[in-house]
């Protein structure tokens, strides 16, 4: 399938393609991140993790037309406001779910499964109901449309380009607070040892619900980071919940380093291989490749070994 | 051995099993119109499924979150055949290609592909529902299991194969029918499944096979080897370390869970006359989760139950309010994790089961205190003269005056 | 010359988790009907030694000869086929299922999944089910969930566990711990009827105990063997003083 193209057109559609994984690697990684922490640390299978992604993008789309009809000076800028609200809006509703639903569950893994996809179509129907059944489209700000003219035959969208810086630094944002704040001490704690870690003064039941409302103010601003790539509909947030499973899965539960590299993996096996084969079938391979190696590999590629 | 308890559980079962098929083949048939009896034949038809994932996820603790992909795998096996055979070279003379199926033609396919030919054949389709949906099983199972993938993990695993599979079926639209599924099936063996006689035959052959997976499903649970999955489900390292290969339990179960869900698949194919990928998916599948926990995850009867009451709710509400649907289905969700985590089978344990027994323990009571008393009163008549019957009886017979009363008509003796 | 026939041969054992070494070239070497104590501080790496040999924990190198079998490379099941049986240090057990269907499953019947289908409850089971549940203390228990038993039967009943799939060679970890002083009574009288004909290692920190039981004990210190020899010889020894026994 390579042999119709030259070198030099090779290496075009492999950057150019390889930045169009970018963007998809940035998405996954914003879910990810998210569900790394909800997930990978504290257990619980978040199967609304897509529809918490889904209201940051609403929320932002809400943002922009708030400062197009308040403020259309500000205008340029309203992105900035959005991604703060977007993760204290998805945030909230995290903390919510976390005191009405997910606190009775932690004990029953699976069962968490269930009530979050409960959960999931419940806030579809309410995304339906409030804006509709069709795809919405966030509004630009000027300076964020265009492209960086690299080479004659290589563009670079300027989106897609703020959208991995913006990965990036929450990238950093979380390993600072996973790794070097209070809340993240306190986290791994609690997870090593639930009743000791309570035992020694630590307020169990509140950090499971901060740490949760974390991990959905990430996947708020996840959404936000899906509005500058695309458009937004009340069920976009469940095409991508089984591949983020897989990511979070995939690179071990519980490593940060694990879940970027297996974002990265993914998203450009995807996105390389649609350039030769039907979108569909890109995304059957890397699945199975996915599974594949799961199944040979079952603790993901960078889970550490432990004395149980 | 008998114990007490196990004499009970067999009268129990006894009164399930009678109840379920008095219902299945006295009241549906008798209650509904053959459009009303087919639509419930088309429940029924998932209460395979329901009941499969009851062995494996209530017994064995194997959440699958595919089990859509086993339903598909035998509805289209059924489809293949059925399309087939309405695919006659007559039928098909305006075709391209004549004989061969039609969104075949539409996309452009001169010549059947190769897996099919093996649906030109009756018994071959029928081994293949049972074989391909099984055998897939075991080696997934296999993979899965000896590698000790588990819990949480195979679930979102399985979810992974779903989409696979849908994404497969909707993408290769001219071996499979694409988005649309294979639709226009007409006749088996020459008998057309479109008549009111032939949906009435499918539903009692429907009902006939849940009778037999259910009798199944009960011998499964109740052997060792249900004993053992159960053990499996509460701690899997112990029984390793009992000297059990653990793994091989668990692919079985997922395996007879597989079958059984086939058989399902099949069924609704019969009765539909369509199967499409909106059976096999990510949704598809965790709704047939759903059924199995609405029901009672460790109740055979309960999944059935489950399964009817989910899909008549699902279709009233959905044909008069489509939006309160998903809100419902949501709430459903949460609720029955949060509020009934045993179901509908655990509502019935908890609350009905104990006041019948305790309703047939005061009735007994009741009857029994009753000709005491009686005889009690009796008794104590005999010696009392009796024109001072009233004012010799004991002040504590009199304590309740309906007894009274009922004494003294009994005997014949008037109170005035 | 021939080499002496063991039960039991562990040589050069190591395990490491993320180079922390639990147990470290560990070789011991265990009779045919020797009762063994192991000894050690906490984390001395004694329980890791047991989950090495049933195969709960991979050796990361090092070999287990057991009658023959290399049990490094056997999975669990099949490390209990060729008779060896483990009492966790927590009484591990089917909470949800009585005293008899414990017994019952791990009689050495039925094993296979087919065999599991097809298994009948009949009168040889029973029989041995009886006769077991009245060595350990619970023949009037037979039908009580396993969860409402006592710390104490619990303990009991795993060792009828173990009991059952007549082992030749038996691990206890812990036996006593937790146990009442009338129920540490029962329970050595129990091991002293039950461990004959049988190789068996036991971890115990009641040194009482010990001594009661032990043909030879074996002291663990940070995963490496400190001493070995009879009790008497260790009591003395003054390495395992300074780290274990103290005055």
């Amino acid at each position: 399938m390579l042999s119709g193209y030259t070198f030099s057109e090779l290496l075009s559609i492999f950057t150019m393609q390889g930045f169009a994984g970018l963007s998809l690697f940035s998405v996954f990684l914003l879910m990810a991140l998210g569900l790394a922490v909800i997930f990978g640390q504290m257990g619980v299978i978040n199967m609304a993790h897509g529809e918490f992604m889904i209201l940051g993008a609403y929320t932002t789309y809400v943002t922009s037309n708030l400062f197009q009809a308040y403020a259309p000076g500000l205008f340029s800028f309203y992105f900035f406001v959005a991604v703060i609200v977007s993760f204290f809006v998805a945030g909230a509703l995290g903390a919510f779910i976390e005191w009405a639903v997910i606190r009775h569950l932690y004990s029953r893994p699976l069962d968490t499964l269930l009530a979050t996809w409960g959960l999931s179509l419940i806030l579809q129907q309410v995304y339906r109901s409030i804006f509709g059944a069709k795809e919405v489209t966030v509004i630009l700000p000027d300076w964020m449309m265009g492209a960086l003219q690299v080479t004659d035959s290589i563009e670079i969208p300027i989106n897609g380009l703020i959208v991995l810086i913006l990965t990036l630094m929450v990238t950093i944002f979380m390993w600072v607070v996973m790794f070097r704040s209070r809340l993240g001490i306190s986290l791994r704690a609690v997870v090593l040892n639930r009743p000791m870690a309570g035992a020694v003064g630590i307020n169990t039941a509140f950090v499971d619900r901060v740490t949760f409302s974390f991990g959905c103010g990430i996947a708020g601003i996840a959404g936000c980071a899906f509005t500058m790539i695309g458009s937004t509909g009340p069920t976009a947030g469940q095409l991508y919940i089984v591949d983020t499973f897989l990511v979070v899965v995939f690179g071990g539960a519980g490593t940060l380093i694990g879940t970027v590299c297996s974002a990265f993996g993914i998203a450009q096996a995807q996105s390389v291989m649609e350039f030769f084969m039907s979108g569909s079938m890109a995304k059957v391979i890397t699945l199975l490749i996915v599974v594949g190696i799961l199944m040979i590999r079952p603790q993901g590629l960078f889970a550490v070994k432990v004395r149980k | 051995m008998k114990t007490p308890e196990s004499i009970s559980r067999n009268k129990s079962l006894a009164l399930n099993f009678i109840v379920l098929l008095a219902l299945l083949i006295l009241v549906f048939p008798s209650a509904m119109d053959i459009f009303r009896l087919n639509m419930m034949g088309k429940y029924l038809s998932y209460a395979f499924v329901a009941m499969g994932l009851v062995l494996c996820w209530g017994y064995g603790g194997i959440l699958s979150l595919g089990q859509g992909i086993f339903f598909g795998l035998g509805g289209y096996c059924m489809a293949m055949f059925l399309k087939l055979e309405a695919s006659t070279p007559e039928y098909t003379a305006s075709q391209t290609t004549p004989g061969i199926p039609d969104f075949m033609d539409w996309n452009q396919l001169t010549a059947l592909p190769w897996f099919w030919n093996a649906f030109k054949s009756f018994p071959l389709t029928l081994l293949l529902i049972i074989l391909v949906p099984t055998v897939f099983a075991y080696f997934f199972g296999l993979c899965m299991f000896k590698r000790r993938v588990g819990g949480v993990y195979f679930s979102i695993i399985t979810q992974a194969i779903a989409c696979i599979m849908t994404i497969l079926i909707v993408g290769q639209q001219g071996y499979t029918g694409g988005i649309n599924g294979i639709t226009d099936l007409k006749t088996c063996m020459g008998f057309d499944i479109r008549t009111n006689e032939a949906k009435l035959f499918l539903y009692y052959l429907c009902v006939f096979l849940l009778v037999l997976a259910v009798l199944l499903c009960v011998w499964v649970s109740r052997s060792k080897a249900g004993r053992l999955l159960l053990a499996i489900r509460d701690d899997e390292e112990r029984v390793r370390f009992s000297g059990y290969d653990v793994a091989n339990f668990k692919i079985f179960v997922l395996c007879f869970s597989a079958l059984l869900s086939a058989i399902g698949g099949a069924m609704f194919t019969l009765q539909t006359g369509f199967m499409s990928p909106s059976f096999v998916g990510i949704v598809a599948s965790i709704e047939m989760v759903v059924f199995c926990a609405v029901g009672g995850r460790t109740s055979i009867f309960g999944a059935i139950y489950g399964t009817l009451l989910v899909s008549i709710a699902k279709t009233a509400i959905s044909e008069n309010f489509p939006e309160l649907w998903s809100l419902l289905i949501g709430a459903i969700f949460i609720g029955c994790v949060l509020v009934f985590p045993k179901g509908l089978a655990g509502v019935y344990n908890d609350h009905v089961l104990p006041w019948l027994m305790s309703l047939d323990e005061r009735l007994k009571t009741a009857c029994r205190g009753a000709r005491e008393q009686h005889d009690a009163q009796v008794e104590a008549l005999k010696d009392v003269p009796s024109d001072k019957v009233l004012l010799g009886v004991p002040a504590e017979y009199l304590s309740d005056e309906r007894d009274a009363l009922g004494l003294m008509s009994d005997d014949g003796r008037s109170l005035s | 010359m021939k080499k002496k026939e063991f039960a039991l041969e562990v040589e050069d054992l190591t395990v490491s988790f993320d180079g922390f070494k639990a147990v470290d070239s560990l070789s011991f070497y265990v009779d045919e009907g020797e009762i063994r104590v192991i000894i050690g501080p906490n984390g001395a790496g004694k329980t890791t030694v047991l989950d090495l040999i049933c195969g709960k924990t991979r050796a990361t190198s090092g070999s287990i000869k057991f009658h023959g079998h290399e049990l490094t490379r056997l999975k669990e099941n099949e490390i209990v086929d060729v008779g060896v049986g483990r009492k966790f240090q927590n009484p591990s057990i089917y909470e949800n299922l009585t005293v008899f269907e414990n017994l019952e499953l791990s009689y050495p019947k039925g094993k296979k999944v087919f065999g599991a289908l097809f298994f009948k409850r009949d009168q040889a089971v029973i029989d041995k089910v009886r006769e077991v549940a009245s060595t350990i203390f619970l023949e009037d228990k037979l039908h009580v969930k396993a969860s409402l038993l006592s710390h104490g039967q619990k303990q009991w009943l795993e060792i009828g566990m173990l009991l059952i799939q007549n082992p030749s060679l038996m691990m206890l970890d812990e036996p006593v711990a937790g146990m009442s002083v009338a129920e540490r009574k029962q329970t050595a009288e129990l091991l002293h009827r039950i461990i004959k004909g049988r190789s068996v290692i036991v971890i115990e920190h009641d040194m009482k105990f010990v001594e009661d039981i032990a043909d030879r004990v074996t002291v663990m210190h940070q995963g490496k063997l400190l001493a070995e020899g009879s009790m008497e010889s260790v009591k003395k020894n003054q390495q395992v003083i300074d780290v274990y026994l103290g005055q």
